[in-house]
């Protein structure tokens, strides 16, 4: 271990000790303590080969063995990407890429040759998207948001130009991020025999549970109602219904409260991102995907392609440490081999110069 | 300042004219013209800076031209202006509370002094009006009004002396709050002042006022009625100073001449210049290129925007449109914001709390060396003393040490060893066992060889009994008017035969004592006779007539006295040098010799002449000296010029020799100090052959040293000027010691090994040839030489020095190449330019009064205190201060790095990647106090080691922490570990799903990520760089820690009502539910401390063993200074043997 030394404070000589206890009344006289003489107690850690040496190999072991099963762990994930944006002639969304198309959709089939253990989470990604613009980020009002209707008729400043329509009438929720909300729909089947099988998707657990249940919050009905708590307000413009619109069959998936808005408030990162758009928890599916064909009906409404974006989706399942993720387990295995070596390396340093150190003396 | 100016402005133009003149007691005079009542100072003194009105505005305004706090006061103007990425608040804050700290401090030492200046200020005296005394508030004396001062109150107003109640027509004063000297000064009525003070008429002449103390002309014209005026001349004897106390005297009366801000007490109040250590250097070396880092970043950034925005689609694509307003802005306009908000962005690289911080540690670090017990020195009761806190790190840089001999090497406690009567020496036994017959009261004059007559023996011991300054302190209430006894500061009652002296110097009584031993006892002075009870118990009394004051230039004294029989005598004592010339020169043949024995030998030597004058010559002298007295211009000059004309012609009767003790450990220090790797000067005004066997005792001198004179004598040539003969040898020393030596190894000075040590005496005269010579083109290549020769020697001595000339070496060396940090050490008033020119000045709170003190950084009892001063204290704060500002610098730069590469993962839109809070809080709260602690408790080696091995000071020798090396290794550092949190969580990052539910994180998560990384990052270095873990250390390490943590529970737990975004809810704590942030979290701390532990295992291998090493090595230092202490101080043999002396 540590070569500790600790220092009793202070060694006074006799003649010392007799002097000051007759002078121990001259005001002037420094306080004898340990702080005051710098004479704290104190470990002194010498950072010796004896142990930074075990002390290298008990680190990279232990780095090597987290990494091992990091790795391991992170092979075992089965992830299934893919870019429905229709850039390409031949994929199918690229009819809905041509602006003059309002409602389009398009279907991407899919097959799995072996068995998508679940619970499979569906993921829709985006990049060279910049969520953390920084006056996108600040874009929105915080105070609407937690159902203050207050704040419905005068929002924030930093909405703009996201805060009032063409005619004057204030946006709610007003704001960048929130009239960004992305507005692709997915329906997921499975295709028995010819026959498309739905796959049920589970819109619940998808946000933060402090998001859903304590940072956002409706507005009180007004009435009974809750779309006339919204009056007075027209939705945010590349909306295609209004935010108590969001979802008519869950008033508790309705309104600030709906989980894909509060997913796509949590702004990303980084300008290549994916969010959660589903879960596949329930049915036939609790237990993954089956092989099989599947096809995925996306209801094409997001634009990308101005800003040369790119959208997909992911399916994907996630263990203990999340979703596939090969960096931490390689980073483990690089830093704990890496520890191991220097240990080795230290121990023929090390013996070399302890050998001329018994030399010396 | 400007008070002052104002002040001086409100003397009107009375004052633009030499003197100025006062009608005492405001009565108007005849026979000038119109009374004019002049206007003068009131006599308020004002030394507070500050005023309720203009405290917020001026403090403000003095805060703001620190560069710094501009600096950040630009910082936050532009945030409240522009819009910028952060809210004023994150540098407000910090700003704010750094502003409001100081200004309550300085606030709070405005109101000491305002409370001090009313004390002073509303004080009640007594002045005499119209007949009647008046009580007045010390604030409304007026110039010219006639005040009065009872005993032990201190004077209001400089005043003339007009009357006392002691018969003879003296006061005592001490001026101890002045200059510190405790002993009493006699000062006297204008002579001829009529005792009635109603009836007197007068005015008085002076001249404006100016700060010498110790200097004043003015004339006094008495009128009385039908008579002409009466002009007596007024001098400092004459003059009681404002802040004097009055001694000894009940009462006086005095007229005003100077008042408040005019007073001589006034006009030296000022402050010091500001001394700035060598560390504030580096620093601001430092700040520039970090400046350099933050706008290259902001310049960097801004084009980068632009470069980025110009892509088609990336400026405003559509789900974040511009506001109408943005787009009409003007696209440079646009470019410079961007550029500010960059700035802003950036600008916590520079923190505000670095100078909080450095202040702070230099404040409480000082105190460790007030409370040094072993700086404690029982005698004075007193310990270390620090006037200033900005210089502790320099007391770890000093290259060179300027030393004063007097008090500082020696003990300035004299002691009367031998003297030499008409060529005879006489030794003083303690021990009667040598008795020969000479045996008196209480002392043995052991004759050698043989006696003088007893005539000359007697004669001598007249001279020395008459030929002083020294008072006798009244035991008992000896004199009618002495009530009480008063402190005599220092001196304790001694015995009734070993009678209390006050003196201003040493010598002096040592002298009297001297004399003493040998039967001749001074009794004292009272009214201009002195007293002296002679061999045979008889009294003797002489009518002092004059004295002719010691002065430097002169460097003797002399006392014009009449005996009983009327016969007047001239007794002059003074250095040989002066007294030589003046004696016949067969007498000195037979005293010069004893004389250069006992200087070499290491005593101060003082010789004795006399002179009988005839009346005709009495009359001229005393002619003479009444009439230089009177002089209101050049009175000095005159005086000087009757002093050497009456001090002509003498006869030399002997000679003295007085011991001046080395200080404790003084040879024990220098040897330290010069294994330290400093190199030593003695500079002093005593002579060369003294001066240099102290250098030997102190063995700043060795015994091999081989010793390049440079002095007047050496500079005696047959056939050359002075002036080449200087060169020449200025050439051949140079030669020696600089061409032939080996190139010497920077910083080693003192090498054990066989190389040649040289020593270097210069004396005055030569120094002043050398700095000012004839052609004014050869000044800078003999500077050179001189400068190259000194460097070379291990130890140079200057003798014979004038003050100035002390601040002269100083300043060259200070200014020499590689501008080397300079240390003087000093005691008395004469080291005060020196101590005041040096990078760091300390004084020794020695007998010689308290003027160096005053102007010192630092004051230390003893002389020995200076090898801990330096060797354990200065090494330790240097290391403590350097290690703080690096850290300082590395720490911010780590901080702001990712911030700085997330731009290029947010399109350059000033997208801070830390919250405002942790942007606020990081310096301030999480990463602050661990480096206080440690840069105030770090003990990378012991004290018990640094004291017991020197060369531990080389180490660090030439700013070796804060040169770019080491910066460059902190700020590659610092760049390392910035750009690995903020990769590592980039690929983390790659997938945000980092939890087992399958969410994932956004923008927020991924800054508190990188700044958990961070903090405990920056907070574990610090760690692994302690050396001195006291409870202290761990508990504000990890105390901070855990701080950080709560901290971000607690911010991220709470939907903060004055917030406008709730960025931070419940991050922190999804944060930690994820098994992802804390793996990734573990494995950049290790990954980012791991090339610090391997330099540190690395670096292991010297490490204990030079540890071990160093008991070992110090034994050389050791060994030499155990041996030399064995045996006594034999500086006789010593120097006899290693240095015959001419």
């Amino acid at each position: 271990m540590r070569k500790s030394s600790c220092r009793r404070g202070g060694t006074p000589g006799k003649t010392e000790d007799i002097r000051m206890k007759n002078e121990e009344e001259a005001s002037e006289r420094p306080d004898n303590t340990a702080f005051t003489q710098q004479q704290l107690p104190a470990w002194q850690p010498v950072l010796s080969a004896g142990i930074i040496i075990p002390g290298f190999l008990i680190i990279g072991l232990a780095f090597l063995g987290i990494g091992i099963a990091l790795f391991l762990t992170s092979q075992t994930i089965q992830v299934l990407e893919m870019d429905y944006t229709g850039v390409e002639k031949d994929s199918p969304c690229f009819r809905c890429t041509s602006p003059s198309n309002q409602t389009c959709t398009c279907e991407v089939t899919f097959s799995l040759s072996t068995l998508f253990t679940g619970p499979v989470f569906f993921y829709y990604g985006l990049s060279n998207y910049f969520q953390n613009f920084r006056k996108y980020g600040v874009s929105k009002d915080d105070y609407q948001l937690t159902g203050d209707t207050q704040y419905f008729k005068s929002p924030r400043d930093v909405c703009f130009p996201y805060a009032h329509d063409s005619k004057n009438n204030p946006i709610v929720p007003c704001g960048a991020i929130a009239s960004s909300m992305f507005n692709d729909t997915f329906e997921l089947y499975q295709i028995i025999n010819g026959t498309k099988k739905k796959v049920p998707l589970d819109g619940k657990g998808i946000s933060w549970w402090t998001d859903y249940n304590i940072k956002y919050r409706n507005p009180l009905p007004v009435n009974g109602s809750f779309a006339s708590a919204f009056d007075g307000t027209v939705k945010p413009i590349n909306w295609p219904k209004a935010a108590y619109e969001l979802d008519l069959t869950d008033p508790n998936n309705n309104g600030f409260l709906n989980q894909d808005f509060l997913v796509w408030m949590r702004r990303a990162a980084l300008p290549q991102f994916r969010k959660l758009y589903r879960r596949i928890t329930e049915g036939d599916y609790a237990t993954g995907l089956p092989a099989g064909n599947y096809s995925l009906t996306v209801y094409y409404n997001y634009p990308v392609l101005s800003f040369d974006g790119r959208k997909k989706v992911v399916f994907s399942n996630v263990s203990w440490m999340g979703g596939k993720n090969d960096f931490l387990g390689i980073a483990y295995l690089v830093v704990g081999s890496l520890c191991v070596v220097m240990s080795v390396v230290m121990l023929i340093v090390y013996a070399k110069f302890k050998f001329s150190d018994d030399d010396d003396a | 300042m400007l008070r002052r100016r104002l002040n001086r402005l409100c003397g009107g133009d009375e004052n633009r004219v030499d003197s100025r003149t006062i009608y005492v007691g405001h009565r108007p005079c005849p026979d000038t013209e119109a009374f004019i009542p002049s206007k003068f100072c009131d006599n308020r003194i004002v030394s507070s800076k500050y005023t309720v009105w203009n405290f917020l505005p001026k403090n403000l305004f003095e805060q703001f031209r620190r560069i710094a706090n501009f600096y950040f006061l630009i910082i936050f103007l532009v945030q409240v202006i522009v819009d910028t990425p952060t809210s004023p608040v994150t540098s407000g804050l910090p700003l704010f509370f750094v502003i409001t700290v100081t200004a309550i401090k300085q606030g709070y030492e405005d109101c000491l002094r305002h409370k001090a200046d009313n004390e002073v200020n509303k004080y009640l005296v007594t002045v005499l009006e119209d007949d009647r005394s008046v009580k007045k508030e010390s604030e409304k004396i007026k110039v010219g009004d006639v005040v009065e001062v009872v005993e032990d109150e201190t004077f209001p107003c400089d005043l003339i002396l007009l009357e006392s109640s002691r018969e003879d027509g003296t006061c005592f004063v001490t001026t101890a709050s002045l200059d510190g000297e405790s002993n009493h000064k006699t000062h006297y009525t204008v002579q001829d002042t009529e005792k009635d003070l109603q009836a007197l008429t007068a005015t008085i002449e002076c001249e404006q006022p100016q700060p010498d103390l110790y200097k004043f002309v003015g004339r006094m014209h008495i009128y009385k009625a039908e008579q002409e005026p009466a002009v007596r001349s007024l001098g400092p004897e004459n003059l009681l100073l404002k802040g004097a106390t009055l001694k000894n005297t009940k009462k006086i009366y005095g007229v005003a001449v100077y008042t408040g801000m005019e007073t001589k007490m006034a006009l030296n109040y000022q402050g010091k210049s500001q001394k700035r250590s060598a560390v504030e250097k580096s620093i601001n070396a430092f700040l520039l290129v970090y400046l350099c880092i933050l706008i290259s970043k902001a310049v960097v950034c801004t084009t980068l925007k632009y470069v980025w925005q110009s892509k088609e689609g990336q400026d405003e694509p559509w789900y974040n449109q511009k506001t109408q307003k943005e787009k009409d802005t003007n696209m440079y306009l646009k470019m410079f914001t961007d550029f500010l908000s960059f700035m802003v962005l950036f600008n916590f690289i520079i923190p505000v709390s670095m100078y909080v911080t450095v202040e702070m540690q230099k404040f409480l670090g000082s105190f460790f060396i007030t409370w040094d017990k072993d700086f404690f020195d029982s005698e004075i009761e007193e310990g270390a003393l620090v006037n200033t806190s900005d210089l502790n790190e320099e007391l770890g840089q000093v290259e060179y040490v300027f030393t004063d001999k007097t008090g500082t090497l020696t003990q300035n406690n004299m002691e009367f060893i031998e003297c030499c009567i008409d060529g005879f020496q006489y030794k003083h036994r303690d021990t009667q066992s040598e008795v020969d017959g000479f045996t008196m009261t209480d002392g043995v004059m052991n004759k050698l060889h043989q006696k003088a007559g007893q005539e000359k023996e007697e004669l001598f011991l007249r001279a020395l009994c008459l030929c002083h300054t020294v008072q006798v302190k009244e035991p008992g209430s000896k004199e009618a008017l002495t009530d009480q006894v008063d402190g005599i500061d220092g001196i304790l009652p001694q015995l009734e035969e070993e009678r209390g002296f006050i003196a201003s110097s040493p010598d002096e009584i040592a002298l009297v004592k001297g004399a003493m031993k040998y039967g001749f006892t001074f009794l004292g002075l009272e009214s201009k006779s002195m007293k002296i009870k002679n061999r045979e118990n008889n009294i003797e009394e002489y009518k002092l007539l004059h004295v002719l004051n010691f002065d430097p230039v002169r460097r003797r004294m002399s006392v014009i006295v009449q005996t009983k029989s009327g016969e007047t005598l001239l007794f002059c004592k003074g250095a040989d040098s002066s007294i030589f010339p003046r004696v016949k020169p067969e007498e000195v043949d037979r005293i010069r010799m004893h004389v250069e024995r006992n200087a070499t030998e290491g005593y101060r030597t003082l010789c004795v002449a006399f002179k009988q004058l005839s009346a005709e010559e009495y009359a001229m002298a005393d002619k003479g000296l009444s009439d230089a007295r009177l002089a209101l211009q050049d009175r000095e000059e005159k005086l000087i010029a009757v002093y050497n004309q009456v001090e002509t012609g003498m006869s030399l009767i002997g000679a003295t020799a007085v011991e001046d003790r080395l200080q404790e450990e003084a040879a024990e220090t220098m040897e330290a100090l010069q294994g330290a790797g400093m190199k030593v000067w003695v500079l002093t005004g005593d002579k060369m052959e003294t001066a240099k066997s102290t250098c030997y005792a102190c063995r700043l001198f060795q015994r091999g040293t081989e010793l390049l004179e440079l002095t007047v004598r050496t500079l005696e040539d047959e056939r050359l000027k002075r002036q080449e003969k200087l060169y020449e040898l200025l050439q051949e020393y140079h030669r020696k010691a600089v061409q032939d030596a080996p190139p010497v190894k920077a910083g080693v000075t003192r090498s054990w090994s066989a190389n040649q040590d040289y020593g270097f005496i210069i004396d005055g005269a030569t120094l002043s040839l050398l700095m000012n010579p004839p052609l004014e083109a050869d000044a800078s290549q003999y500077k050179s030489l001189f400068l190259q020769i000194c460097q070379n020697c291990t130890a140079v001595l200057c003798c014979r020095m004038a003050p100035l000339q002390k601040a002269q070496i100083v300043k060259m060396v200070k200014n020499s190449k590689g501008s080397p940090i300079t240390l003087s050490i000093g005691d008395g008033a004469n080291d005060v330019s020196m101590i005041l020119e040096a990078h760091v000045g300390i004084g020794i709170k020695g007998k010689e009064g308290r003027q160096a003190v005053r102007n010192s950084d630092y004051a230390i009892p003893k002389l020995k205190h200076l090898k801990k001063l330096l060797l354990a204290h200065g090494h330790l704060y240097y290391v403590r201060i350097a290690h703080l500002v690096q850290y300082f610098f590395y720490k911010n730069l780590c901080f702001i790095l990712p911030q700085f590469l997330y731009q290029f993962f947010c399109g350059c839109s000033q997208q801070p990647l830390y919250d405002a809070a942790y942007l606020t809080m990081y310096n301030i709260c999480f990463t602050s106090m661990p480096i206080l602690a440690y840069s105030l408790l770090e003990q990378h080696i012991d004290i018990e080691i640094l004291l017991d091995n020197a060369a531990l000071y080389r180490e660090i020798a030439n700013n070796a922490m804060l040169r770019w090396r080491p910066f460059l290794y902190w700020t590659v550092l610092g760049i390392f570990q910035g750009l690995l949190f903020f990769f590592g969580v980039r690929f983390l990052f790659s997938n945000p799903a980092l939890q087992d539910n399958g969410q994932v994180f956004g923008n927020w998560s991924y800054g508190t990520i990188v700044f958990t990384v961070l903090v405990f990052t920056v907070t574990l270095k610090l760690a692994l760089d302690t050396r001195h873990w006291t409870w202290i250390n761990h508990f504000v390490i990890w105390g901070s820690l855990a701080f950080y943590v709560f901290f971000s529970f607690f911010w991220g737990g709470i939907i903060w009502p004055f917030l406008k975004q709730q960025r931070l809810y419940f991050v922190f704590a999804n944060m930690l539910s994820s098994v992802s942030a804390w793996l990734v979290i573990i494995i950049l701390i290790l990954l980012s401390l791991l090339p610090e532990i391997l330099l540190v295992v690395l670096r292991k291998p010297r490490g204990p063993h030079s540890r071990q090493k160093k008991p070992s090595q110090s034994n050389v230092g050791g060994n030499q200074s155990s041996q030399s202490s064995a045996r006594p101080l034999l500086m006789r043999t010593f120097s006899d043997e290693s240095n015959p002396v001419i």
